[in-house]
């Protein structure tokens, strides 16, 4: 078997058995899986710009939170989901090439401050406009979408809804990285001074990658509105925007499935300790970002790649010299 | 008029802070190339070691002293030793992403280990207030003019007039020539880490008594610090001043006069326009591409 075909018949697998687990999993089960997802959809966005341009982005939490405030306030307005959709991501575009445009013009990791800052801002137009945003109390009863008559307002509908909108993605995501435009990116991390000799447009390119990384969030966040059907700004402070990035890192930046490995890392399985029943998992879940902060530091040490470099290793290894 | 001068002199004073924490991080970078994504953490835990000392009956002075031995040994050889030599010379990201991790376990271990409330602090200056001719200044906002204004001038006169201080700048300014030239690189690198955990032992000082010794507290002193540093110039120690001298008063400014819930955003303002219409920072140099 090729290595293109097991890759697929792995994912086809992987799928069947997610849709099959969330079948018979516990509402709450549901629930987290789907948050998972949508997480997922942010990180796959912030790959692009972290693990494909070469980008340090510290604000992909502010882009999420402005796709679930766009959708909250737009779901509300009676405006259907799938409106919705392009409406966030293009807004999410917009405002990822405006931040972009300044920072990236100078030194390339002033982008990590810009957004950063960026990401402090948007956490306190969302505490403090209380007309548009509810202030810290939120915005409450989001709907969850009907389409052409099917409801997805089960939790099992809506964790497979979420599954269809998040493969779409990802989809979109491959294709994207397979064409011309995505080879740039690789091409301008890998090396920018020979991309920029072969014709690349550096400064454009790396923009891009970062507003669409930005879109990603933003089509992330929507769904996250609908699924959680309450928001207030605390799931968007910055401390978010930090995990995400590392969720990339460690799950391994610029391999296409990185983000779900760091996803599952930084979201499910801190989830997962704190609603166990066992007592020294529960300590684990106290410790868990102590854990979590120095495996990231012994990784950077070590297997600056992320985890999903260990098999590259063992099959360099392997390799004849 | 008054309110006017008491919010310039406080916001000075706030600004010195954030000066001296953004000083500790301009040196890292022009030295060592590190840019420190946990510098804010480097200031919360000498506040809560200082915290530790007067617990167990010192008096604060006596406990600064001791958590500046403390930080110049952890936080600064610690640091460089375990960390930072072995990630130099890999490119700015692989350090940012191990400081990050850095800033979530230090934060996470003394939240899960020791506290997650906000504890006072004893300021090391006299309560009260000073009133010349209508104008009300507190010994607080004073002392610490006084205080970070003479580590700034001793720090700048141990770097232009003492020999291991030049030495310093030269690795700072061309790492190869000053090995050429007989420096020890090495040492000096490991020095400037370790003033860089003092600088950061006074800013716990100063800033804690206000602003209470928290597990998060080094998130907002942190941004400042990489702001400051960068609105001044990142290649100048001078900027760093004036950088967190500008952040200090405009968002004090900003918080009086147009809305205090929006203070916290003066600093990505005021570099957004930095790097729109002077890239270098308000006092850096231009910076040729190192290819």
């Amino acid at each position: 078997m090729s290595a293109g075909l097991r890759r697929t018949v792995l994912l086809v697998a992987g799928l069947a058995a997610l849709v099959a687990v969330a079948a018979f999993a516990k509402r709450s089960e549901v629930y987290l899986l789907t948050l998972t997802l949508v997480y997922l959809m942010a990180t796959f966005g912030l790959n692009l710009t972290v693990g494909y341009a070469g980008q340090m982005s510290l604000g992909q939490a502010a882009f999420f939170g402005i796709g679930a405030y766009v959708a909250a306030i737009a779901l509300k307005a009676g405006i259907p989901f799938l409106a919705v959709l392009p409406i966030a991501g293009i807004a999410c575009f917009v405002v990822g090439l405006a931040l972009g445009f300044p920072a990236l013009r100078v030194q390339h990791h002033y982008l990590a401050f810009a957004t950063l800052g960026f990401n402090v801002l948007v956490f306190l137009v969302m505490r403090n406009e209380e007309k548009l945003t509810g202030g810290t109390f939120g915005i409450s009863s989001i709907p969850r979408p009907t389409i052409l008559g099917v409801s997805f307002e089960g939790h099992l509908a809506y964790f497979y809804f979420t599954l269809a909108g998040l493969v779409a993605l990802a989809a979109a995501l491959w294709w994207l990285l397979r064409s011309p435009w995505g080879r740039a990116f690789a091409a301008l991390r890998d090396n920018p001074i020979r991309a920029e000799s072969l014709g690349v447009n550096i400064t454009a390119y790396t923009l891009l990658a970062f507003a669409i990384g930005a879109a990603c969030a933003g089509v992330g966040g929507v769904y996250y509105a609908s699924l959680v059907e309450f928001i207030e700004p605390g799931p968007f402070h910055f401390s978010t925007s930090l995990m995400m990035l590392l969720a990339v890192i460690v799950g391994g930046s610029g391999r296409f499935f990185g983000p779900v490995v760091g996803t599952i890392v930084i979201i499910l399985l801190p989830e997962v300790l704190r609603s166990s029943s066992i007592e020294s998992l529960k300590f684990m879940q106290k410790w868990y970002l102590v854990f979590f902060g120095l495996a990231v530091v012994a990784l950077m040490i070590w297997l600056p790649g992320g985890i999903l470099s260990i098999a590259d290793r063992f099959r360099k290894r392997e390799a004849p010299r | 008029m008054g309110d006017f001068i008491h919010l310039l002199v406080s916001g000075t004073a706030t600004g010195a802070i954030y000066a001296l924490a953004a000083l500790g991080f301009t040196l890292l970078w022009q030295a060592a190339g590190v840019i420190n994504f946990s510098q804010g953490e480097f200031v919360m835990l000498p506040a809560f070691a200082m915290l530790f000392g007067i617990s167990f009956g010192l008096p604060l002075w006596l406990a600064f002293l001791v958590a500046c031995v403390l930080a110049a040994i952890v936080l600064g050889l610690g640091f460089k030793r375990a960390i930072a030599d072995r990630l130099m010379g890999h490119g700015v990201i692989p350090l940012v992403i191990a400081t990050l991790g850095v800033s979530i376990a230090v934060k996470s271990i003394v939240r899960a280990g020791y506290s997650a409330e906000a504890h006072p602090v004893p300021s090391p200056f006299p309560g009260g207030v000073l009133s010349i001719g209508g104008i009300n200044v507190s010994y607080a906002d004073i002392g610490t003019l006084v205080m970070a204004g003479a580590i700034v001038i001793g720090l700048q006169a141990f770097l232009n007039r003492t020999v291991t201080g030049r030495a310093m700048q030269a690795v700072a300014q061309n790492t190869e020539s000053a090995r050429v030239l007989g420096i020890d690189v090495r040492r000096m690198v490991a020095y400037v880490f370790g003033i860089n955990a003092v600088l950061a032992v006074v800013t716990a000082l100063l800033i804690a008594p206000t602003y209470l010794a928290k597990f998060d507290m080094g998130d907002s002193i942190g941004q400042k610090a990489f702001f400051a540093a960068i609105i001044g110039g990142f290649n100048q120690t001078r900027g760093a001043l004036l950088g967190g001298v500008l952040i200090g008063v405009l968002e004090n400014l900003v918080g009086f006069y147009v809305s205090p819930a929006y203070k916290e955003g003066v600093a990505l303002a005021l570099f957004l326009a930095v790097i729109l219409f002077r890239p270098e920072g308000l006092l850096g140099k231009a910076e040729e591409r190192k290819v």
